[in-house]
């Protein structure tokens, strides 16, 4: 080839001489660290605003009067008991929906992934029906635990699918096992409601509807631990999502174990998932607005994506379930459906103006 | 010896074999090209000396080492691999898949230094990436994708951060497969100087698996012939590049062969 062929002469391909511009010099990653502390404090401005909002107005002296006895100060009651972990739950389901949504949308390579697409939810809704329907002895936290229950056995069987027919994980066998198992067990969940009664039938569609109407501290606490394993691994999962971006052959050959980043990407994506649902419900669309609107504040690197979904996820669905114990108050509208109303017609504008 | 050798290797999807005792041999700072028809293993030639598929007989070895017994961030830092085509489903920017060739130099929750930042710029200037490199990936062109997916790949053969001295110096191999798929001339010429200027600017071995007989022509000191999952003949480029055995590889007559050679 010719020195007069070289594209680097050519007129419209100016090469930049002499050092690299600075600002290449510069990571990238650290001009997205104010938009990650921005959102953990609008975070936490949520859950402490929250509590301050609804059908009975509470005063900010009086909720943190030491002088007046708790057992006499309706309004530090009020605040510590009712509607402090209401906001706590919130924050909680809604920081896990959104980077689990973050987790199975890389995992999947799809933009259109949401926490629900393999299947976890309809696992979860089945298992709490059965224990709405067949379990009247059942205290609210057994309908938790059959959730979580449904929740994981959906999980193990995607997983036994995906992994059936080749070494690592299949996102295609993924995807297709998801849909079929969504579909099989709506159909079973249409089956228990055709057997149960009206009471439970009521009871089963208000779980369905999404609601964080949580009674006390105690759900909180059984999910918990799923959820602080599940957001250590989301910590150590940052990177390597960056590195599965580029297919899994190329991020093999950059040095990353894929199969076990697929492994813990999909078991966490899942424990967070499913530990969300057993304390709030099938609350719809967090899972797939939040990490889009983040993306483009933050890009599309995961070590910013992750924390800021996270802690936006729960400001959001704290803001959702607020506006929804408010606006129609004394009546409470389930978060589900505030969520849902925004979420639906943001997914299609979505849809509309992908590339 | 060479830098990256394959004695004896055997590959198969399910039960059709793909290649069948392929005994190869790449030299340091060697340019080499793989040629062959459509289906005749030479994507799959490639995975395997990058350690990507395991062979279902004989063995790779890099410096007299066996693939699979060499850690696989290690291997990272000696042999990167350029794809045909890269997709992305998010809107990362040009420096940022630069900088995600700098992974098997990090540690798990390290976050990329100066020397890190330094060898990306070095390899998007390399490839005349760097005016972009605030672009996000997918609103590039298929020239200036591979260009920057290049890019990537040297960041990741960029030994400055080499804690330990011993690692340095050590002999490094770029993969690529068909370069120039699916580009127009002025990309397919732009791929080609680029492989030239690597071949002379840095310490690095090459073998690229391609269509291109100009390309392979003007770039590769000597080439890999394979047919259908054989190795039909290895040798210097002038000697091989005749009508009569391109014609033979790809199996057309000579004289139709004759004008596309360089």
């Amino acid at each position: 080839m010719t020195d007069a062929l070289r594209p680097e002469t050519h007129p419209s391909q100016p090469r930049p001489h002499g050092p690299s511009p600075p600002h290449l010099l510069r990571a990238p990653l650290t001009r997205g660290l104010p938009i990650v502390a921005l959102s953990f404090v609008a975070l936490v401005a949520s859950v402490g605003l929250a509590p301050f909002v609804g059908s009975t107005s509470l005063s900010f002296t009086r909720v943190f009067a030491t002088h007046v006895p708790f057992g006499d100060n309706v309004d530090a009651q009020i605040f510590l008991l009712a509607r402090l972990p209401r906001a706590v739950a919130a924050a909680l389901v809604g920081a896990s929906l959104a980077s689990a949504g973050v987790v199975f949308q890389s995992l999947l390579q799809n933009p259109l992934a949401t926490p629900y697409t393999l299947g976890i939810s309809a696992g979860a809704s089945l298992g709490a029906m059965l224990a709405i329907t067949f379990g009247a002895a059942f205290p609210l936290a057994g309908v938790a635990a059959a959730s979580l229950v449904g929740a994981f056995l959906a999980v193990l069987v995607v997983y036994a699918l995906a992994r059936a027919r080749q070494h690592g994980l299949s996102t295609t066998v993924l995807l297709l096992s998801g849909v079929t198992l969504n579909a099989f067990f709506s159909a079973l969940i249409l089956f228990v409601q055709y057997l149960s009664d009206f009471t439970s039938t009521y009871r089963a569609l208000r779980w369905l509807m999404g609601d964080l109407d949580v009674a006390g501290y105690a759900p909180i606490l059984a999910a918990l631990p799923f959820l602080i394993v599940a957001f250590a691994a989301f910590i150590w999962l940052a990177r390597p999502l960056n590195l599965l971006s580029l297919g899994a052959d190329a991020a093999g050959t950059r040095g990353l174990d894929v199969h076990r980043t697929q492994r813990v990407a999909f078991f966490s994506a899942s424990i967070a998932t499913g530990a969300a649902v057993s304390i709030g419900g099938p609350i719809g669309f967090i899972g797939i607005i939040v990490p889009h609107l983040v993306r483009l504040m933050v890009g599309a690197d995961h070590r910013l994506v992750l924390p800021v979904s996270a802690f936006l996820g729960g400001a959001f669905l704290v803001t959702c379930d607020t506006v929804g114990r408010t606006v129609f108050a004394p009546l409470e509208l389930p978060v589900g459906i505030i969520t849902a109303l925004v979420g639906g017609p943001f997914f299609l504008w979505m849809l509309l103006k992908r590339r | 010896m060479g830098v990256l050798a394959a004695s004896r290797l055997s590959f198969a999807y399910g039960s059709d074999p793909v290649l069948d005792d392929v005994t190869v041999e790449v030299a340091h700072r060697d340019v080499v090209g793989i040629l062959g028809p459509n289906g005749s293993g030479k994507t799959t030639l490639l995975k395997l000396l990058a350690g990507s598929l395991t062979p279902a007989s004989g063995c790779v070895t890099l410096d007299g080492r066996a693939l699979d017994k060499i850690p696989r961030r290690e291997l990272a830092r000696r042999v990167a691999v350029v794809p045909q085509e890269t997709h992305l489903a998010f809107d990362y920017t040009v420096l940022e898949i630069a900088l995600m060739g700098r992974y098997p130099w990090l540690g798990a929750f390290e976050i990329e230094g100066p020397s890190d930042l330094a060898a990306a710029a070095d390899a998007l200037d390399a490839t005349g990436t760097a005016p972009f490199a605030r672009r996000a990936f997918p609103t590039l062109s298929g020239g200036e994708k591979q260009r920057v997916i290049i890019a990537s790949a040297l960041a990741q053969l960029d030994d400055r951060a080499a804690p330990d001295p011993h690692q340095r110096d050590t002999h490094r191999v770029l993969l690529l497969d068909e370069p120039t798929a699916s580009l127009d001339l002025r990309y397919q010429l732009e791929i080609g100087a680029l492989v030239g200027r690597l071949r002379r600017d840095r310490d690095v071995t090459i073998v690229l698996s391609s269509h291109d007989l100009r390309l392979v022509g003007s770039v590769c000191s000597s080439l890999i012939l394979l047919s259908h999952g054989r190795v039909l003949a290895t040798g210097p480029t002038r000697e091989l590049l005749t009508p009569e055995i391109i014609g033979e590889l790809y199996e057309v007559r000579a004289d139709l062969a004759a004008p596309l050679l360089p």
